[in-house]
């Protein structure tokens, strides 16, 4: 009985083996695919591209049969932590020029890094806009709760230079670490208004109300992509920077609320 | 069988390999600290650490943790004394959710909390009505500290009056002791040890508050940015800042844990 479970579980361990060989293997066999563009790759992408990134990976894929996209969205600096750590990946794509310059100076990339979109701040209000904000001055008015990113992160920088450029000082409630944070205490009512990208509110739906003010042109964030040095497969990894860049990229991005850098 | 074997002092060696897979588990603990160790910069570790944020940070972060601590001891320990000495229906029930905080994710604690204290939550309309603003006080991060901690406390203390047993207090009572002086004189002296273990293991557990409170109490300095949440928040621009402060924390648990006795926390929990 004893005997016959090992040999169960050996038998289970070596066809687990040979499945988890079997995907390098076939990209292999096909000799040329690397150079035609196929086999997987992991982009690295900043978590306010999760749902555009998503799409195009799903494009990509189908475009290039056997090419397989793994992503792993998070916060610039936190991706750049972990490929200075020694995380593989392919293609890097950041939130900000700060973050990307950070992986050009650990010599983690390949060519040079390109701006592909951009993105400004925004006021998201409580759906209908119960406070009546209508400019950025108006969120410094005694008792309103705004909450904010906290400078050192780069939505925060950016609400700083706003700041800077208009000459409104805010007190906000809180500063948050992330801008799906400040989001989030606005969605969940905690806070009257918030300073998000108009990204993240575009995508928040019709729980919030957004309030467009020109200011937010003087703090533009710009993300650029580049291919990592320890890529596996450069050439679909540039693949994919160049669908990224190109018509089809910025059809999604344009959807999702990003302008052209 | 357990006590059998103490009886007849009979000593059973353990198996020579169970050492290996044993000392394996004592550096899966040990070296990530050293890890952390090694990385900080001792040259710059006074001024980051004394660095204006970083206090603010530390003493909001023992300011809040006292006040924690001290309203887990006026809540928890009737709680523990209900759950240790009195029989009724549903008591094991009443344990396990008294006991959830304890294993659930403090983010899910911090949601819990923001939908009844938060502004559009159960009881949010109500503290409103009153005037009082909880989201974004210093408040916020007292309750998400206590909701996190109030279970070590209980434990620690049902633990430590279940092993003191009731026989005193019995004695007591037929003595002609009302409960009131039987819980003064006789309860709380016996088990005042488990209070203290149980008051300091809340201590240490509101100081490493992170997830209730960022969710619940959002981020603001000298207000609701607790040294953790600083610690997480350095480390998007000053990683070593991060380690710095890092190491502050795990002074301050292994404090907690030296001056407890890790024996005792074994014996408590």
């Amino acid at each position: 009985m004893k005997h016959v479970r090992w040999t169960v579980t050996a038998a289970l361990v070596a066809a687990a083996i040979v499945a988890g060989c079997a995907p390098p293997h076939t990209a292999s066999n096909s000799g040329s695919s690397a150079a035609s563009g196929t086999g997987p790759i992991t982009v690295f992408a900043a978590a306010s591209l999760k749902s555009t990134f998503t799409a195009l990976g799903a494009e990509f894929e189908k475009n290039n049969p056997g090419s397989h996209v793994t992503f792993s969205f998070a916060g610039s600096s936190d991706l750049v932590t972990q490929l200075t750590g020694g995380a593989p990946a392919d293609v890097f794509a950041s939130a900000d020029t700060a973050n990307m310059t950070k992986a050009v100076n650990a010599g983690l990339v390949s060519g040079d890094p390109v701006d592909f979109a951009s993105n400004t701040l925004t006021i998201v209000t409580a759906g209908g806009n119960p406070k009546n904000i209508h400019s950025f001055a108006d969120l410094a008015r005694p008792g309103t709760l705004v909450a904010v990113c906290a400078p050192q992160v780069p939505c925060g920088a950016a609400t700083k230079k706003v700041e800077a450029a208009t000459g409104v000082t805010l007190s906000p409630v809180s500063e948050e670490s992330s801008v799906t944070d400040v989001l989030g205490k606005v969605v969940s009512g905690q806070a009257d208004a918030g300073l998000v990208y108009v990204t993240d509110a575009a995508g928040a739906g019709a729980g919030v109300s957004t309030v467009p003010f020109p200011e937010s042109s003087g703090a533009v964030n710009t993300y650029p992509i580049v291919v990592l040095k320890d890529s596996k497969n450069p050439a679909t990894a540039q693949n994919f920077v160049d669908l990224v860049r190109g018509p089809d990229g910025r059809k999604t991005l344009a959807a999702a609320g990003f302008a052209v850098p | 069988m357990n006590a059998q074997l103490r009886a007849g002092r009979v000593q059973v060696g353990l198996p020579t390999w169970i050492y290996v897979p044993a000392i394996i588990g004592a550096l899966f603990v040990c070296v990530p600290l050293l890890g952390m160790l090694l990385e900080i910069d001792w040259t710059r570790f006074i001024p980051l650490v004394t660095s204006p944020s970083s206090r603010t940070a530390l003493l909001l972060s023992l300011k809040t943790a006292a006040a924690s601590t001290v309203l887990c001891v006026l809540i928890g320990v009737p709680m523990a004394l209900v759950l240790a000495r009195v029989r009724f229906r549903g008591q094991s029930a009443l344990r396990a959710l008294v006991l959830l905080p304890l294993v659930l994710p403090p983010v899910v604690g911090g949601i819990a909390l923001l939908y009844t204290f938060g502004r559009q939550g159960l009881l949010g309309h109500e503290f409103g009505a009153l005037g009082i603003r909880i989201a974004f006080s210093t408040t916020a991060v007292v309750l998400a500290q206590t909701f996190v901690s109030l279970p070590f406390l209980v434990v620690t203390l049902e633990g430590a009056l279940r092993s003191a047993g009731g026989d005193y207090e019995s004695v007591a009572a037929t003595l002609g002791a009302r409960p009131t002086t039987v819980l003064r004189r006789v309860t709380v002296p016996l088990v005042l040890p488990g209070v203290v273990s149980g008051a300091v293991l809340a201590f240490a557990r509101s100081l490493g508050e992170f997830g209730a409170t960022l969710t619940f109490a959002g981020s603001l300095p000298g207000v609701t940015r607790t040294l953790p949440l600083e610690i997480y928040l350095q480390r998007e621009t000053d990683p070593n800042a991060a380690i710095a402060l890092s190491l502050l924390l795990v002074v301050a648990a292994a404090l907690v844990v030296t001056t407890l006795g890790g024996r005792r926390l074994a014996g408590a929990l």
